[in-house]
């Protein structure tokens, strides 16, 4: 269920309160707004975990609305890709496939209408200023991915491969002829029109808070760093399998002897709670160890961005890594977060016949992962069917696409 | 064949469909002391199970017959029994005797939908699926677009996984479709057969007994009734007597056993009709109120006439030229028939003449569509009654788009693709101005359609006027049948006119 709308305040007493940044926040006051003509009980702050079949309606119709602007996105997208390659029928074309791809993403149905948040036009506006980069419209590219990061900060992930790219290929407006960088075509104007755009969004979504003095409070609310390494449900990254390694050698070292049961602390890893763990046996980690690792693990990417710009093929490459990178790598990440991967990586994947071949385990390793989102038995039979859907059509006709 | 990966997602789709429906409410939630149809599933399952059969059908002290008592044929009491051993198996509370009534629960729910989902899966899908790779000359494409549009017919989705009254009517739909397509296929055996099966699981499929039996009787007469044919009619007449035999076994035993199910079967007692239908005889009944006037039996005697001479037509045209694509057209309007002018006609039972024309979709899609939308259209008020408002609307509207992008059919609407073309020579050749008929059908579809969502719309948001609080089920009763009487008409006129043109054509060929 989500937070329950109500206008921007943060008391720290209730279970679901506000976690994302201030845009996401004026959004659900104007939903509440609208959700007074459809049950007025939905928006008393003591309602806890309210559900009546009203507020359900609601809720599953904004967000469908919502979708209107991730429509819009895929559309701009299609118009992005070159269909040389395709057959003659509507359905081998690289268009029609990448929009099914992308509207019946498994992932986003699941997440968005089935367990429930808005992610659907939070993504539109991701693809959106992707196709705008692509269109090279930069300006606009930058300015709705400022405006998304003020949505949803996890879109943070993928930043550094927007803050290289639009450095190196926009700042820089020519290259030497063998590619690399031409110092003296540096545009101060470009420049600093991007860095007005991203304050000036920053300032409008912030701005308030730093007059009431807030800031500290918004920023805790933002990156909770005292939640824990791993999510409730351990997002299959590589601090889960670090867990695991944990876990199991202080079994062995149970058994064998060599540690002091009272030494280890009672609280499991598993038990669905999110609190702060000490790992036993290998060393604990900490904030800036995750960032570290995340750091190293883009490092590549984002020098091959720098240094070997192709363009706006190369800069969605990057981001897919980025995403992936700190999917692996982050703290406390959702494994929902897997979508930040799987959708851009769509769009490549009808460009090349190996794209495509990384893309289908991507997204149906990344999919099966999100199984547990879904955990009564009137659902089971729904994701089966549609990840099967899913998996089965994205092979086919990919599989045909690249014959 | 090829693409078999499509036909998979399509299979797929009607599945999580189905499915999605499922998740809805059912007849009688939570409404003691009667509850509804899903309580007499449940009670079937206690009572095959826990009591020999001959306790079955009688009344006792036991098996109440008033509380749900069993009036399907044998078949459906062991599919029930076949579903009491696995839910004795999960939690045998479910099927206790007489402590289990008004059982209601999640878990129980779930397992109820879940037998339904199966028997489906087992019978009714393979039909569709196998039927539309058999069709005969029409792309891949196309065929797996006519398996989509079959599996996503809202009507048959929302009874079975909605409303769930009398469920498992996808298990007796499938077997008369394998009937159909093993006789259309030339494997008369096993379609009779198949056929019987369907009519031992609901009574029902009577309603295409008799185009199965034309259709048969004219093959034999075409083999010539002296040499193969004769054998032919040998072989049939016993498949059917053994496969009758078989199910009814145990109830073969006793004269009396035989008597009481037929008794419970054809409840003869029940009267004309019962709760709002869109038939001639509930529509008439809003002019001049029949059941009242005359005496029970002159009723029958008047519904059997009717029904019969309606089908008369088809059926012998049928006998004299056995053909796949007659047999399907005769089957729907039979069924039609049946449907309009029967007596104790469910509505419900609009159903079996849904299938066949979702069999002739690929034929006259522009009429096929716009009957299966009335179709839906007429179960309306019961679906209103389950509070399955949205899951109809939606499924509606998605078929109504898969079909009209799948079959093109506003592109489809001239008097050739409408079949009406030798029906429009002939009425020409004494009224040379009659051309306008394909403009008049379109017309008429479009009154049809706005009057079908403006009703819906007044159902759904007026309330009725205190002196006629039924004001709105009998108007979408009246407009449904008046619709049906169109297609009645109209799918006669294309039986009757059509091998002519055929014969016309072999000759010219």
């Amino acid at each position: 269920y989500p937070s329950s709308p109500h206008p921007s305040s943060h008391p720290s007493s209730l279970k679901w309160t506000l976690d994302y940044p201030p845009f996401f926040a004026w959004f659900e006051y104007v939903l509440s707004h609208i959700a007074k003509y459809f049950d007025q009980e939905m928006l008393n702050i003591h309602n806890l975990n309210y559900c009546s079949s009203r507020t359900l309606l609601f809720q599953r119709f904004s967000v469908i609305f919502m979708d209107i602007l991730f429509v819009y996105a895929v559309h701009e997208c299609c118009k992005c890709i070159d269909g040389k390659k395709a057959g003659k029928e509507l359905t081998e074309k690289p268009k029609f496939i990448l929009s099914v791809l992308l509207l019946w993403n498994f992932g986003l149905l699941i997440v968005d209408h089935i367990h429930f948040q808005y992610n659907g036009f939070l993504f539109g506006l991701m693809l959106l200023s992707i196709a705008r980069l692509f269109q090279k419209r930069h300006m606009e590219g930058a300015f709705l991915f400022a405006v998304l990061l003020h949505f949803k900060h996890i879109y943070l992930y993928v930043a550094p491969a927007y803050g290289v790219y639009l450095l190196r290929s926009y700042c820089f407006t020519a290259n030497k002829p063998d590619g690399s960088i031409r110092w003296n075509s540096f545009s101060f104007v470009r420049v600093i029109s991007l860095g007005l755009v991203v304050f000036l969004v920053s300032a409008l979504s912030l701005g308030p808070f730093l007059a009431l003095n807030q800031l500290p409070q918004v920023f805790s609310r933002l990156f909770p760093f005292k939640r824990g390494l791993c999510h409730a449900y351990w997002a299959p990254n590589f601090w889960a399998l670090y867990n695991a390694l944990d876990k199991v050698l202080s079994v062995i070292g149970l058994k064998l002897k060599l540690l002091d049961p009272n030494k280890i602390p009672k609280a499991s890893m598993t038990s669905g709670l999110v609190q702060q763990f000490q790992h036993t046996v290998l060393p604990s980690v900490t904030p800036l160890a995750t960032l570290i690792c995340t750091l190293i693990a883009i490092l590549p990417s984002v020098c091959c961005l720098w240094f070997k710009p192709q363009g706006p093929r190369g800069f969605l490459r990057c981001l897919i890594l980025c995403a992936l990178s700190s999917f692996m790598f982050g703290w406390h990440v959702h494994e929902k977060a897997i979508l930040l991967a799987i959708l851009p990586m769509s769009l490549l994947s009808v460009g090349k016949a190996g794209d495509a071949s990384v893309f289908l385990i991507l997204a149906t390793t990344g999919h099966y992962s999100l199984f547990p989102l879904l955990f009564t038995a009137p659902e089971l039979p729904i994701k089966i069917l549609l990840m099967l859907l899913f998996t089965i059509y994205s092979i086919s006709s990919l599989k045909t696409l690249f014959r | 064949m090829e693409k078999w990966y499509l036909m998979t997602i399509v299979v797929l789709i009607g599945l999580t469909v189905r499915w999605t429906v499922s998740l809805h409410s059912y007849s009688g939630a939570g409404k003691p002391p009667m509850f509804g149809d899903y309580e007499a599933q449940r009670h079937w399952q206690e009572i095959t199970f826990n009591l020999p059969i001959k306790q079955w059908y009688f009344n006792s002290s036991d098996n109440n017959l008033q509380y749900w008592g069993l009036d399907y044929p044998p078949l459906t009491a062991y599919h029930s029994l076949l579903c009491a051993y696995v839910a004795k198996f999960i939690n045998p509370d479910w099927i206790a005797l007489h402590t289990s009534r008004g059982y209601e629960s999640q878990a129980h729910k779930l397992f109820m939908r879940t037998t339904v989902l199966i028997a489906d899966l087992l019978i009714y899908i393979p039909a569709v699926v196998l039927y539309c790779c058999c069709l005969k000359e029409i792309s891949t494409k196309k065929k797996i677009a006519n398996a989509l549009c079959i599996l996503l017919y809202p009507g048959l989705i929302l009874i079975d996984y909605g409303h769930f009254q009398n469920i498992y009517n996808s298990v007796s739909l499938g077997f008369a479709l394998w009937g159909v397509l093993g006789v259309s296929c030339d494997w008369d055996l096993l379609g009779s057969l198949a056929f019987c099966l369907a009519i031992n699981y609901k009574q029902m499929e009577l309603y295409h007994s008799l185009p199965f039996f034309c259709f048969l009787l004219g093959k034999c007469f075409k083999k010539d009734l002296k040499g193969k044919g004769f054998v032919l009619l040998i072989k049939l007449v016993c498949t059917v007597v053994a496969s009758f035999i078989l199910c009814w076994l145990p109830f073969f035993t006793e004269r009396e056993q035989t008597l009481q199910v037929l008794r419970r079967l054809f409840p003869v007692d029940r009267g004309l009709f019962e709760d709002k239908v869109a038939n001639i005889w509930c529509s008439f009944s809003v002019f001049l109120k029949i059941k009242d006037i005359l005496p029970h039996h002159i009723q029958i005697m008047i519904s059997f006439c009717f029904t019969f001479l309606s089908l008369l037509p088809s059926c012998i045209k049928l006998t004299l030229q056995p053909s796949p694509k007659g047999f399907k057209f005769t089957l729907v309007s039979c069924a039609l028939s049946f449907f309009l002018f029967s007596f104790q006609v469910h509505e419900k039972s609009i159903l079996l003449v849904s299938l066949p024309v979702c069999l002739v979709l690929n034929e006259i899609p522009f009429m096929s569509t716009w009957f299966l939308l009335v179709s839906t259209f007429s179960m309306l008020p019961l679906l209103l009654k389950d509070e399955l408002l949205m899951p109809s609307v939606v499924t509606i509207m998605a078929f109504f788009i898969v079909c009209a992008s799948s079959f093109s059919i506003f592109e489809k609407t001239s008097e050739e693709e409408l079949r009406l073309k030798s029906f429009s020579i002939s009425v020409r050749k004494y009224l040379p101005c009659f051309t306008f008929l394909p403009r008049i059908i379109q017309y008429l579809f479009l009154v049809s359609v706005i009057t079908m969502v403006l009703l819906t719309l007044m159902t759904v948001t007026l309330d009725p006027p205190q002196k006629l609080p039924d004001l709105f089920s009998v108007l979408v009763c009246f407009v449904s049948c008046l619709n049906f009487l169109f297609f009645l008409v109209y799918f006669n006129i294309i039986i009757m006119w059509d091998s002519k043109n055929g014969r016309n054509q072999k000759k010219i060929n």
